[in-house]
């Protein structure tokens, strides 16, 4: 257990070293957010109708592009290397990494995305629905995630395949979160669409460590 | 342990020698040729020919005898790599890896041979070439499923940890595959109603449903050929600096 919160505070205090890098998955969300009003025109009805989804793809192509930096750095220095080496369990020591990497990058995305979302003209009811499915869904996407990186992590230009990896098993998330936004928009009940995250965030928090530290150890050696 | 006759054991661990493989599928290859051009030539001429037109889609709806099996081979080979995946990973069976790589490629093909032949028949039937319809989409999916497989193969050099990622990725996706395709569903049915004219299934004909099965398990069998191919040619170039690989060239 010291361990797993030795890992966390580590790769806090890493990060928080290097805080241009911390940035950028954000500004690369807000841009991409901006990016849409221009490429389909500024009609605030068509926004307003594509908010929930240009939101959740934005969150999910940041979080994706930092996925990189996951295990990147430690791979790169040997620290990878020494924490397979430890007596403590590989997965605990990845879960940790994983909920670092989500507070150095899914959270800052719950800050901006309310005010993206007021950009877009999303219905204020369902602001707290956004927040609540960010909360919920961000840590899916680093999970999963982090099988895709493990895999690739000792290969030179793994960024392409990681999102062909990532990306279809992302499906099922981004269709409940934006999905449960649009009906909160709506004024409908979202609380199949929750329990469903709920459920999904319970499932790979337990799962997804285990073919990831399966699939560091593969390629560190 | 005693459960399983001892000669299914014994086989089972003989099946895991490179050579014994080898030997097996040069004996089987013939016999599943066989079977199967008789198969498809009897599904072909009783789907194409013998059955019934259909009283609402005339002939086309014969593309069936493609598209039907095909897409169930798409899910029938990747849950044969999700197996095969499990039984390189616990037993460090070599020669399920080399099962595994090899049905991608023709998984994939089924993949996309269902998504063409079912979109030729959308475009008479529904007047599209493509919708966002559950199944479509979810199949759609399944192809970028087995690419990542195929393309993740393809980047690692050292092939033996290539092997190692292709089985943890292919046991990730099966876990994936039911809860990808209920979340599309459900997307589906949220999102648009019933716009499009499905196919409804007033219980197909016996007549119809024949030349089907037939078309399924010739597909398998074709399956079984084109896998055991490449495995052959993976298990040569594998085991290349082995003395029965040695052997064998010098023997032709």
């Amino acid at each position: 257990m010291s361990a797993f919160f030795a890992v966390i505070r580590r790769d806090l205090i890493l990060a928080f070293r290097r805080r241009a890098e911390i940035a950028n998955p954000l500004f690369f969300f807000i841009l991409v957010v901006t990016l849409f009003p221009l490429g389909v025109g500024a009609n605030p009805k068509l926004l307003q109708a594509m908010a929930p989804g240009v939101i959740w793809v934005s969150a999910l192509l940041a979080v994706m592009l930092s996925l990189d930096s996951l295990f990147r750095s430690d791979f790169d220095d040997g620290s990878l290397e020494q924490m397979l080496l430890s007596p403590h369990p590989l997965t605990i020591l990845v879960l940790g990494k994983i909920i670092a990497h989500w507070l150095v990058t899914g959270l800052p995305l719950l800050v901006v995305a309310p005010l993206l979302a007021i950009f877009l003209g999303l219905p204020e009811q369902a602001l707290g629905t956004l927040l609540i499915t960010l909360v919920l869904a961000t840590p899916v996407l680093s999970l999963i995630g982090s099988i895709g990186v493990s895999l690739t992590v000792g290969l030179r230009r793994g960024g392409m395949i990681i999102s062909l990896l990532v990306l279809p098993l992302y499906v099922p998330v981004l269709i409940f979160a934006s999905n449960a936004v649009e009906m909160a928009g709506n004024g409908l009940a979202v609380d199949a669409q929750i329990n469903i995250l709920v459920a999904i965030f319970f499932m790979s928090a337990v799962l997804a460590p285990l073919p990831a530290a399966a699939a560091l150890r593969m390629s560190v050696n | 342990m005693s459960i399983i006759p001892a000669f299914i054991v014994r086989f089972y661990h003989k099946t895991a020698s490179p050579p014994f493989f080898y030997n097996l599928s040069n004996k089987l290859l013939p016999w599943f040729t066989g079977i199967f051009l008789i198969l498809l030539g009897y599904g072909l001429y009783a789907g194409l020919y013998l059955a019934p037109t259909d009283y609402q889609q005339g002939d086309s709806y014969r593309i069936i005898y493609v598209h039907v099996p095909a897409a169930w081979m798409s899910l029938f080979i990747y849950v044969v790599m999700a197996v095969a995946g499990a039984i390189s990973l616990i037993w460090r069976m070599k020669i399920a890896d080399v099962v595994l790589i090899s049905s991608a490629p023709i998984g994939a093909s089924f993949t996309f041979i269902a998504l063409v032949t079912g979109s030729l028949w959308g475009k008479p039937m529904w007047g599209t070439w493509w919708v966002w319809d559950a199944r479509l989409t979810s199949e759609l999916i399944l192809l970028f499923l087995y690419l990542g497989v195929i393309s993740l193969y393809g980047a690692i050099e050292d092939k033996r940890t290539a092997s190692k990622a292709v089985a943890i990725l292919a046991l990730v996706g099966v876990v994936n595959i039911p809860i990808i395709h209920y979340s599309v569903q459900w997307w589906n049915t949220l999102h648009q109603g019933p716009t499009v004219t499905k196919m409804d299934k007033p219980s197909i004909h016996l007549d119809m449903l024949i030349p089907l099965l037939v078309m399924a398990t010739a597909f398998k069998f074709y399956y079984a050929i084109a896998m055991l191919q490449v495995a052959r040619v993976e298990i040569l170039i594998r085991e290349q600096n082995t003395q029965w690989v040695k052997k064998l060239v010098e023997n032709k």
